[in-house]
């Protein structure tokens, strides 16, 4: 298997789709002669032409809209945003149209549009460049939510939602474009709605999504030194959200803790925590504890931002706690 | 009053012609159908009229071929049947019914025909503009000339997806047109409160595209000028702004009149009343003798039948059930999931 960043991957998915499929275009904001704000669209421009991969001014309403109305019409659009911050802006095309429209149209019409780009927090980018928005997106019926946390996922799952025939939020990392996995060889695909345990372990179970994910799998190597064994399980699409994997797992290790980058009210943690508490309450032998970002816009200075977002530290001690170490 | 008869518009087929006094007359007696239904209660809540606007709707389609897309609004009753759309299956989505266009899914704002290229009224003001950006640029990217019409009222002209949608359409000649129906009043607001220009067409310059101004109770103007603007996008020309003032003769919505909230004063409804196309046209036809008063009769005749027809049809279908309300929300569905996908 070769070894890519976590950015090549998604090129390379991208790539092999639109050389599969002549429906598939991308259109967003320096997509094209920039190769993408964050180069995740490198040399497309020049393989696929100025029409596959399309420049457009700062209108992220547009951009989504553009996506929405080529899927009805039965292409295979990939709606860059920039950031996913930006994305607040598209809100409308995407809840009330791209949701909605298969729905309310009673079956007529597929929107198979992906809307793609990073989110989370990157290093001191500020509160508005810094927000974990996929709660706002798993709340939606009608969409799908993708966070892929490793190149090898990056590649299948953007692959499989642009062959989806439904909206797909497909949520990047600034943090992960650089990281580096095992990607394997030829043409694969990740479906949708699958969970997977990255760590296996017996003692409790960590969920995980995105680059908290990263953040798990490192907890999880240091408990190893002390005999504890995590399992790590990351979701990989939040809706629809693999439940049957996450309840196995917490069967067998009988205590969980949720992480993730977002805010904790009304988080993807919180209906993740009340799907486990109905199907598996009698299992738990601890409350579930949840560890997110505080309950604050996202500071700038650098001993805030790191007191604001999960790290090793509130992971270990929300461990300590199912595990009743303290 | 009617304008003269221009060029052309007397060899123009009469057949063409009767079928525009068609589509506006079944306009208006839909919607005059539909209030008596929903005051019967048998269409739920409350729809918005199109009465008085019927010569825009029945204009711009006359010249749409059925593989051009249209995207409506939360008035869209008009903009539907003149693209085609089949008075029984409209009345059954109306009731709710499973015959109806949308299987009783979405209602009198969201309205949709895949078949005959109508991308769905839609509940949010300006919220078709981009569709129909990205029909018309799925057209262009195909090689296609279908050509793709985004209706809009004067209130959506102050949306912010609007201006982006202008703005895209004229950057990348798509081929879009943007047919404002200007009628005056956003809900209550006044236009001439809500914009400084008195013709919102001439905004179309700020873009870059051309700008077209007519008199939205003639249905030959609007014919004759989305005939010009589509003819322009079918070129590849690009986009057109097609302003067409008009005026809605009734209340922003069913239940408006019992509200007594009065934001417009009866001279002016009266005034605007004297130019209903719905009556003047069938006048004009018979006065040029273009013709007979029996077969104007004969297309009200016609018209009431087909009314008749449709509300039987939708009366006589059945219900959705309860237990399908979680069906059919995504294309693919999983084995471990329920349909819903939580």
């Amino acid at each position: 298997m070769a070894v890519v960043t976590y950015r090549e991957a998604l090129n390379q998915a991208l790539r092999e789709e639109m050389e599969r499929d002549p429906n598939v275009f991308i259109v967003g904001e320096e997509v094209g002669y920039y190769q993408g704000a964050y180069k995740v669209t490198q040399g497309l421009l020049d393989q696929f032409g100025e029409w596959r991969v399309r420049d457009t001014p700062i209108a992220e309403e547009v951009i989504a809209g553009i996506g929405i109305g080529a899927a009805l019409v039965g292409l295979r659009p990939i709606a860059e945003m920039m950031t996913f911050n930006f994305s607040l802006l598209a809100l409308d095309q995407i809840v009330n149209n791209a949701a909605k429209i298969r729905y309310m149209s009673g079956g007529q019409f597929k929107v198979p549009v992906v809307f793609r780009g990073p989110g989370g927090a990157a290093h001191q980018l500020g509160a508005q460049h810094s927000q974990s928005l996929e709660s706002y997106y798993a709340y939606v019926p009608g969409l799908k939510v993708v966070l892929p946390a490793t190149p090898k996922d990056a590649k299948g799952l953007l692959k499989s939602a642009i062959r989806d025939d439904d909206p797909v939020v497909f949520i990047e990392s600034e943090v992960l474009y650089g990281t580096r996995g095992e990607v394997p060889e030829g043409e694969y695909t990740i479906p949708l709605g699958q969970a997977e345990v990255k760590r296996p372990g017996k003692d409790v179970t960590l969920i995980a999504h995105s680059k908290t994910v990263l953040l798990a799998l490192q907890v999880a190597e240091s408990l190893a030194a002390e005999g504890i064994e995590a399992e790590v399980v990351d979701p990989r699409t939040l809706r629809p959200l693999d439940s049957d994997l996450l309840l196995e797992s917490v069967r067998k290790t009988h205590r969980c803790v949720i992480v993730e980058e977002g805010w904790p009210f009304c988080g993807i943690g919180a209906q993740i925590a009340t799907t486990l508490y109905s199907e598996a309450f009698d299992t738990l032998d601890a409350p579930i504890e949840r560890v997110t970002s505080a309950d604050v816009p996202m500071p700038y200075a650098k001993p805030l931002e790191a007191a604001v977002v999960p790290d090793t530290k509130r992971v270990r001690a929300a461990i300590d706690k199912v595990l009743y170490r303290q | 009053m009617l304008r003269p008869v221009a060029k052309g518009v007397k060899a123009m087929e009469k057949a063409t012609l009767l079928s525009l006094y068609r589509t506006m007359r079944l306009i208006r007696r839909f919607e005059e159908r539909i209030v008596e239904l929903i005051n019967r209660n048998e269409i739920p809540g409350v729809t918005h009229e199109y009465v008085g606007e019927e010569a825009v709707a029945t204009g711009v389609c006359s010249v749409l071929r059925p593989d051009d897309v249209i995207t409506s609004t939360h008035r869209g009753h008009g903009h539907i049947l003149a693209k085609g759309g089949q008075p029984r299956r409209m009345i059954a989505e109306l009731m709710g019914r499973e015959s109806g266009y949308n299987r009783g899914r979405g209602g009198s704002m969201h309205i949709a025909d895949l078949s005959l290229g109508i991308y769905g009224a839609n509940g949010i003001v300006g919220a078709g503009a981009p569709i129909a950006c990205g029909a018309a640029f799925a057209a262009k990217l195909n090689g296609k000339d279908r050509v793709a019409v985004a209706f809009f009222g004067d209130g959506a002209t102050n949306q912010g997806v609007v201006h982006e949608a202008m703005n895209l359409a004229a950057i990348w000649s798509l081929p879009v047109i943007f047919v404002c129906e200007n009628n005056g009043y956003a809900i209550s607001a006044s236009i001439k409160e809500m914009a400084t220009i008195e013709r919102l067409s001439d905004r179309a310059r700020g873009y870059g595209m051309p700008g077209e101004w007519v008199d939205g109770m003639d249905v030959l103007a609007v014919r004759g000028a989305a005939e010009k603007a589509v003819a322009h996008a079918r070129r590849g020309e690009g986009p057109t702004f097609l302003e067409c003032r008009t005026y809605r003769f009734v209340g922003h919505f069913t239940a408006e009149r019992a509200l007594n909230i009065r934001y417009r004063g009866d001279e002016e409804i009266a005034e605007w009343r004297k130019r209903d196309p719905v009556e003047t046209f069938p006048a004009w036809l018979e006065r040029e003798g273009i013709a007979t008063a029996a077969e104007t009769e004969g297309v009200r005749r016609e018209v009431e039948g087909a009314l008749e027809d449709a509300i039987a049809f939708a009366r006589a279908s059945p219900f959705p059930q309860g237990e399908e309300a979680l069906d059919g929300m995504y294309a693919t569905s999983y084995p471990n999931l329920p349909a819903r996908g939580v």
